[in-house]
C-alpha cells in the first residue's frame, strides 16, 4: 500500500473507492446513532412508531377536519401519512447529515477516515427510520382495506429520488456549516418551512395550475406526488415536476459531492 | 533496509488570527460582496509557517522519536502524517498501512457498553469487523475489564476507560504507527504494559513514529530522533546524542511566556512567568532555599463558567512531579471567576525542589475544556543553599519536613 500526501490543487479527486472500502465504518456509525438514541428511553424503539403516528393524527385533524382540505377521495390520514413517510425521512436525514461534520468535529481533528462517511451514516440512520414508518403504513392500508396496485413497484424509484435530493442538500449544508456557523439557524428553517411549501399536509392538486411548474422546482413535490401516485393511485403524475425534481436533485448531489471533497481538506484546520 | 516514510520539503501555513474568529460569519462575506463586488478576496490575513522545509526519511522497522518544544510543529507534522490535515507544500510518501493514534478512545460513546465501544472504536481506527472479532478476547484480556464488558462505559473508572481504549489501539496491525503521547495514560503498571507493547510492535518489524515530551520514554524506545524547532528540523540522528543535546541547549531558561495567538475566548492570558524570592535574581538559576512563584497574569472578559488554572511541574526527564490548581485553596475542583484583569501567584515553597531543571505546563481554561500549554516555562534550581545537595540526598523532592519531638515525661534512671 502506497500513500502519497501532498497539497491538492484544482478540482478535487473524488476517490469514491475509498468511501466504499470504509462502508463497515459507515455501518458502525449508523448503528451507534440508532442504538444511542433509544438506549436511555424507557419505551425505546416504540418512539420510531409514535412520532410519525402522532404527526399524522394532528395533520388529519387540523387540515382534514378543521380546514377541510380535499383529500382526493382517500382517508385524510392515509393521504398525509404517505407524504409524511418521505418528508420525515428528508427532514431528519437532511438535518442530521448537515450536522454530521460539525457534530463529529472532535473525530475529524484526531483521526483520518473518508469524511463523506459522516453525512452518509446520518442518512443511513434515516433509511432505517423510514423502513420502520413504512410498517405503520402497511398496517394503515390493511386497516382501511386498501389494495396496492402494480404502481407500487415504482415506489423505490421515488424513494431513490428523495435519497439523492437529501444527500445533495445534506452534503452542501454539511460543508458550508463547517465554515459558516449561520447554518445552525438555517437548517431548522429548511425542515420547518419546507414542510409547508411541500404538499405534506395537503394534496398538490390545490396548487393553481399556473404556479404548478414553479412549485415543482422543489424536488420534494415530485417525491411526495410520486409516493401518493404509487401507493394510493389517486394523484395524477405531473411529468414536468418529475423531470424538474430529478434534474435539481442530480445537479445538487454531483455539485454537493465535489464541494464536500473540495472543502474537506480544511475541515480539521477550521474546526 | 528500505525507507518507508520519505518526506520532502513539507510545509504548512496557518493564517494568523484565524483562531480569533474560529469561523466566518456569512454576513461578513455577503456585506463584503455588496461593498466591493469585484474585490478578489477579503484582505489576506498574515500567514505563519507552522512547518517549513521539513525533510526526513524513516526506514522500515525503525522507531523514531519526534521531539521539540511546544509550538515547534510536532503536532502539525503528526497531523499531516496522519492525513488529518493537508500540507501547503511538499510531499510525503508512505509505504504500507498507516495507523495513527493521536488520542485513544476516539468515538467512544458513554452510553454504549465496553463490548460495543470496542467494535466502534476498532472500526474508526480502520479495523474490519472480522479483524476485531478475531482479536476481541485478546483486547479484553489486555484491558483487564472482562467483568464489565456489558456495562456502559460511562460507569467505568477513568483507569478502566483508558485501559480499554488503549487495548483496542494496541491491537492494530499497521506497517507504520504514528503515536502521540498516548503512553502517558493510566497507572504506572499499565504504562509499563504499554511500553512493553510498543517494544513488541518494534520487534514485529513495524515502523513507529512517536511524539513525546518524556525524554526517558523517548530514549527507552527510539533509536533515532527528529528534533523540530520553529517548524524546521533542527537535528536528526542517534537518539541518545540528540536527547542530550536537546536537554542541554535546546531548551533554555524560559522565565516568561506570552501567548502567540490572539484571544481564544473570554479567558485571556497576558503572561505567565516564574519569579524567585532569591534577591540575587535568576542568573544561573534559583536558589533552593528561596521560594519560587509562578505568576499567572490574565483577564476575564466575559461571563465564564467555573473552572481553574492548572500548573504541572515536570522534571527535565519529562516526568510529572506535581500538579496544583488555582482551586486548591478552596478545597474544591473548580472556582468562580470574576471579570477584569487579575493575577494568580502560585508559590512553590523554599527548600522543596531538588537542584535540577524544571518545566512548567499550564492550562488555559476554554469553556468546558482546558487547553494544555506544554513546557511554557523552564527554570533551574541551583545547589546553592540546598541542604539536600550538601547532604547528597536521593529522592525526587527535597522538602524540609517537620520533625516534632515530644517528651514522654518519664525519667529514665541512669544506667549503672
Amino acid at each position: 500500500m502506497h500513500t502519497i500526501i501532498k497539497p491538492r490543487h484544482g478540482l478535487a479527486q473524488l476517490n469514491l473507492a475509498e468511501v466504499w472500502q470504509a462502508r463497515e465504518l459507515l455501518g458502525f456509525l449508523a448503528w451507534r446513532d440508532i442504538t444511542v438514541r433509544y438506549k436511555q428511553t424507557s419505551i425505546g424503539v416504540l418512539w420510531a412508531f409514535i412520532r410519525p403516528f402522532l404527526t399524522m393524527v394532528i395533520f388529519t385533524v387540523v387540515f382534514g377536519r378543521i380546514a377541510k382540505l380535499p383529500s382526493d377521495h382517500v382517508p385524510y390520514a392515509v393521504l398525509t401519512f404517505t407524504a409524511l413517510l418521505p418528508w420525515q425521512f428528508f427532514s431528519t436525514a437532511f438535518a442530521d447529515a448537515a450536522n454530521a461534520v460539525v457534530g463529529n468535529g472532535y473525530m475529524i481533528t484526531k483521526i483520518y477516515f473518508p469524511r463523506l462517511i459522516l453525512p452518509l451514516a446520518s442518512i443511513a440512520v434515516g433509511i432505517v427510520d423510514f423502513l420502520v414508518s413504512f410498517v405503520i403504513l402497511i398496517f394503515m392500508m390493511i386497516g382501511y382495506r386498501m389494495t396496492p396496485t402494480l404502481r407500487m413497484l415504482a415506489l423505490p424509484l421515488f424513494f431513490a429520488l428523495c435519497l439523492v435530493f437529501t444527500i445533495g442538500l445534506g452534503l452542501w449544508t454539511a460543508s458550508l456549516y463547517v465554515k459558516y456557523r449561520d447554518m445552525r439557524h438555517l437548517i431548522p428553517f429548511v425542515t420547518q418551512f419546507g414542510m409547508f411549501v411541500s404538499p405534506v399536509a395537503f394534496s398538490s392538486s390545490i396548487v393553481p395550475a399556473k404556479w404548478r411548474f414553479l412549485y415543482s422546482l422543489n424536488p420534494m413535490v415530485a417525491v411526495i406526488d410520486g409516493f401518493r401516485w404509487s401507493l394510493l393511485g389517486t394523484t395524477r403524475l405531473y411529468l414536468p415536476s418529475i423531470i424538474a425534481g430529478t434534474v435539481m436533485s442530480v445537479v445538487l448531489v454531483v455539485t454537493g459531492v465535489y464541494y464536500f471533497k473540495q472543502t474537506e481538506r480544511v475541515f480539521a484546520d477550521v474546526m | 533496509m528500505s525507507d518507508v516514510i520519505i518526506a520532502e520539503g513539507v510545509g504548512k501555513t496557518y493564517r494568523l488570527g484565524e483562531q480569533t474568529t474560529a469561523y466566518n460569519l456569512m454576513r461578513e462575506r455577503i456585506v463584503q460582496a455588496f461593498k466591493a463586488p469585484f474585490a478578489a478576496r477579503p484582505r489576506a490575513a498574515e500567514q505563519f509557517w507552522a512547518l517549513k522545509d521539513v525533510s526526513f526519511t524513516v526506514g522500515s522497522a525503525e522507531v523514531v522519536g519526534l521531539i521539540g518544544k511546544n509550538g515547534a510543529g510536532k503536532s502539525t507534522l503528526l497531523k499531516i502524517l496522519s492525513r488529518i490535515t493537508e500540507p501547503a507544500e511538499g510531499r510525503i510518501d508512505l509505504h504500507g498501512k498507516v495507523s495513527s493514534l493521536l488520542e485513544v478512545g476516539i468515538g467512544f460513546h458513554p452510553e454504549l457498553s465496553g463490548r460495543e465501544n470496542v467494535y466502534l472504536n476498532g472500526a474508526i481506527l480502520g479495523m474490519s469487523r472480522r479483524e476485531i472479532r478475531r482479536k476481541f478476547d485478546e483486547i479484553v484480556d489486555f484491558a483487564e475489564i472482562a467483568k464489565f464488558l456489558d456495562t456502559p462505559v460511562k460507569r467505568y473508572s477513568s483507569g478502566m476507560y483508558v485501559r480499554l481504549a488503549f487495548a483496542v489501539a494496541a491491537h492494530l496491525e499497521p506497517d507504520i504507527l504514528i503515536v502521540d503521547e498516548v503512553l502517558a495514560v493510566g497507572d504506572s503498571a499499565f504504562q509499563q504494559k504499554c511500553l512493553g507493547k510498543m517494544r513488541d510492535i518494534r520487534s514485529e518489524g513495524r515502523t513507529v513514529i512517536v511524539v513525546s515530551h518524556n525524554m526517558s520514554t523517548v530514549s527507552a524506545l527510539c533509536q533515532r530522533v527528529i528534533w523540530l524547532s520553529d517548524g524546521r528540523v533542527k537535528a536528526a540522528g542517534d537518539a541518545q546524542a540528540i536527547i542530550r543535546q536537546y536537554l542541554s541547549e535546546g531548551v533554555e531558561n524560559d522565565f516568561v511566556w506570552t501567548p502567540r495567538h490572539g484571544i481564544l475566548s473570554a479567558f485571556e492570558y497576558h503572561s505567565v512567568s516564574v519569579e524567585s524570592g532569591d534577591p540575587s535574581g535568576p542568573g544561573e538559576g534559583f536558589a533552593a532555599n528561596a521560594p519560587i512563584d509562578v505568576v499567572f497574569d490574565f483577564s476575564i472578559h466575559d461571563k465564564f463558567p467555573p473552572g481553574r488554572i492548572e500548573m504541572r511541574l515536570l522534571t527535565d526527564a519529562g516526568d510529572l512531579l506535581l500538579t496544583s490548581t488555582s482551586a486548591d485553596p478552596t478545597g474544591q475542583l473548580n472556582h468562580e471567576w470574576k471579570r477584569g484583569r487579575q493575577q494568580f501567584r502560585c508559590r512553590i515553597p523554599a527548600d522543596f525542589l531538588m537542584p535540577g531543571r524544571y518545566f512548567v505546563t499550564i492550562t488555559e481554561p476554554y469553556g468546558a475544556y482546558d487547553i494544555p500549554r506544554e513546557n511554557v516555562l523552564a527554570f533551574s534550581v541551583t545547589e546553592e543553599g540546598s541542604l539536600a545537595a550538601r547532604d547528597q540526598r536521593g529522592g525526587k523532592i527535597a522538602p524540609l519536613l517537620q520533625w516534632a519531638l515530644t517528651d514522654a515525661g518519664t525519667d529514665i534512671p541512669p544506667r549503672k
